[in-house]
């Protein structure tokens, strides 16, 4: 149904995915933001204080590390993690929010406003507006706040006011209608770092443009390790940014199969889960045309994860059109699945992974029997898992102290 | 270029002739409750409403403020379908002749189906469409859709629209133009901006259409003060107070209040 002309409306689109379907109120503040991060680009000033700032204070690059009682589990291989856990803050996030946090000072933009679904979002960009001296206001869902109380004290720390939102279903969704109304509100001063490549144009482009230093250095490291290119790379989708960020150097490399995991929480005929690209239909969400998780009358379904990260009825548009043309496969795992898989990589590489990340490890575990003697598996390991202890400690009915 | 005038142009012409402003009232259908919904719009009717603004509530309405966003959730809990809606309407049109625009989300509109949402919206009754996340530009091929379909496709403008975007904005609408008061999300509040009337000025002379003003207005000297100043008042959270606090009646009370204020009686 949608038509997309030439030029500038079509580049904010991917196929028939994306767009700008927000208030009128937003438009100028997104035409300012697209003119603002051309002119970033081309600035070579933006480019060497954006690459110095991932050196020495994200700690870029990030290893790709051989995992190799993982790599006996999977039966395949060998297996490379991509560590983005060992970022400044402990994930993947930090790489847009400082990015977007000089692209907001260039535009005198002192206020930023953020959404979060985890905290790991929230974290990085209280991060970033400590570093830059801006104020910092995090939208994060009631439950969330909840289930990830660390991050929340976290975010605080680094001087962040966290609002707590209580309408819908208390979670991420309802977190971004609630950023986005602050944004409509106050667009003026304001910058609204959104936490995925997800929303209206050019925030799913720009975002993913700040991630794909995960892609490119997996790329260039694994030349370096293997001599050749991974036979797949997998990582877990939410909204999508660790994966779009980690996909997109590879794009163009049709062997390279790219696989992304969706949380499919109680299982995906239960009703409850986050499978957006696996159980969704397109729809318009949050300035995007995408797949999204409805209703029979184009209400927005409630999406269920144990995953605060994953639990969103929304995905970035760019997915949805990698999914549509068959560059990338997108797959599903449970619950209880990933909390498995949670367990399994901590036992056998020493590493606690994000309950987000536990998806994509979880899936690895299935893949053995495909890619046996097909060559090198990457996984982004998206995140570090000591936000969700105490969670999955209650899951299992005791404390983390007991 | 239609035949004959269009029942929103008819409204405005009709409360122009007597130098006086449209009364553009919205309501989510189904709030507070299902059969509310006849009586709340014949009482508008009555109250002297030119033009009835019908919500269809979505579950993420990320332009409204706390009381649409509590209608509408209060709504879709009362089962309120879109079919539901257009029935409402096709009964609406049944009893009275006064202008009706459909206001809404574009999923809902989407998952329907652009066409089969305009044609079924145009047969029983509806005059106008008005989405809030459709700004102009976004997607030509649906605001043809729209435009196709006879339905007059109702555009926002707001404080932070840039001047020269105007008549790019009112080129692509019909019926009026919607000028938001204030920069934020609907709801209701204590006072309204002192360059509103500038703003308002400026747009009616760049745009030929009728300009009604909405967001924030919430008390019967606020809306006579708009009159002064634009083609049209338009007032939602408000009204949706009233409606909660007094039922039809108290609701219907509030309109006459703003109608009399708005004709100086």
């Amino acid at each position: 149904m949608t038509q997309t002309k030439v030029g500038m409306e079509s580049s904010h689109r991917f196929g028939v995915f994306g767009g700008r379907y927000v208030p009128e109120t937003l438009i100028a503040a997104l035409d300012e933001l697209e003119v603002a991060y051309e002119e970033a680009g081309r600035d070579p000033g933006f480019t060497e204080e954006l690459e110095l700032l991932l050196k020495d204070y994200v700690g870029r690059p990030s290893p790709l590390y051989r995992a190799r009682r993982l790599e006996e589990a999977v039966g395949a291989g060998p297996v490379y993690l991509k560590r983005e856990d060992l970022n400044h803050t402990g994930a993947h996030k930090i790489n847009n929010t400082v990015g977007q946090a000089l692209l907001a000072r260039r535009m005198g933009k002192r206020r930023i406003i953020a959404e979060t679904g985890a905290g790991q979002h929230g974290v990085a960009t209280a991060t970033a507006c400590a570093l830059f001296d801006m104020e910092c206001v995090v939208y994060m869902g009631a439950e969330d706040v909840e289930r990830q109380a660390l991050n929340v004290f976290r975010m605080r720390l680094l001087g962040a006011t966290v609002v707590p939102v209580h309408s819908g279903t208390r979670t991420l969704k309802d977190a971004t209608n609630e950023a986005i109304r602050d944004w409509v509100t106050n667009v003026r001063d304001t910058h609204y770092i959104i936490g995925s490549v997800v929303g209206p144009a050019p925030f799913p482009r720009m975002v993913r443009d700040f991630h794909a230093v995960i892609g490119r250095e997996t790329r260039a490291e694994i030349l370096e390790r293997e001599g050749r290119l991974p036979a797949a790379v997998v990582a877990c989708v939410g909204g999508g940014s660790n994966a779009m960020g980690i996909f997109h150097p590879f794009v163009d490399d049709a062997a390279v199969a790219l696989v992304g995991v969706e949380a499919a929480g109680e299982g995906i005929a239960s009703g409850r889960h986050s499978a957006t690209l696996t159980a969704g239909t397109p729809g318009v969400l949050h300035g995007a045309m995408s797949y999204l998780l409805q209703d029979d009358d184009g209400q927005v379904a409630p999406a269920h994860s144990v995953s605060a990260g994953l639990d969103y009825p929304g995905v970035g548009p760019e997915h949805s059109h990698l999914k549509d043309t068959g560059r990338a496969t997108y797959v599903s795992v449970t619950d209880e699945e990933a909390l498995a898989a949670f367990d399994t990589l901590a036992r056998l590489e020493g590493i606690i992974p994000a309950l987000e990340t536990a998806h994509a490890v979880a899936h690895l575990l299935k893949m053995g029997e495909d890619y046996r003697d097909r060559g090198p598996l990457v996984l982004c390991l998206s995140g570090r898992g000591d936000k969700d202890v105490t969670h999955v400690a209650k899951l299992r009915g005791r404390t983390h102290e007991s | 270029m239609k035949a004959t005038v269009s029942r929103i142009s008819r409204a405005f012409q009709d409360r122009a002739q007597g130098g006086k402003a449209a009364l553009i009232p919205y309501v989510t259908a189904g709030f507070p409750d299902l059969d509310v919904t006849d009586r709340i719009l014949d009482g508008l009717v009555e109250a002297g409403a030119d033009i009835i603004e019908l919500g269809i509530p979505f579950s993420d309405p990320l332009a409204d403020g706390p009381t649409i966003q509590a209608s509408s959730f209060r709504a879709l809990q009362n089962g309120v379908r879109v079919e539901w809606v257009l029935e409402r309407l096709r009964a609406f049109r049944s009893r009275h002749d006064v202008a009706v625009v459909l206001f809404t989300y574009l999923n809902p509109v989407v998952h329907y189906g652009p066409e089969r949402f305009c044609r079924d919206a145009r047969q029983a009754g509806a005059d106008g469409l008005l989405l809030t996340d459709l700004p102009a530009g976004a997607d030509p091929g649906l605001e043809e859709t729209v435009r196709g379909s006879g339905l007059e496709l109702i555009r926002l403008l707001a404080p932070t629209t840039p001047l020269e975007r105007v008549p790019e904005v009112a080129a692509g609408g019909s019926g009026f133009l919607y000028y938001i008061s204030r920069t934020g999300v609907t709801g209701a509040s204590a006072e309204l901006r002192q360059e509103l009337a500038n703003e308002v000025a400026q747009v009616r002379e760049a745009a030929e259409l009728p300009v009604a003003v909405g967001f924030g207005i919430s008390t019967p000297e606020q809306a006579a003060s708009v009159a002064g100043i634009a083609d049209g008042v338009v007032v939602g959270s408000a009204l949706i107070h009233a409606l909660e606090a007094g039922g039809v009646e108290g609701a219907v009370e509030f309109v006459r209040a703003l109608r009399d204020a708005m004709d100086g009686a």
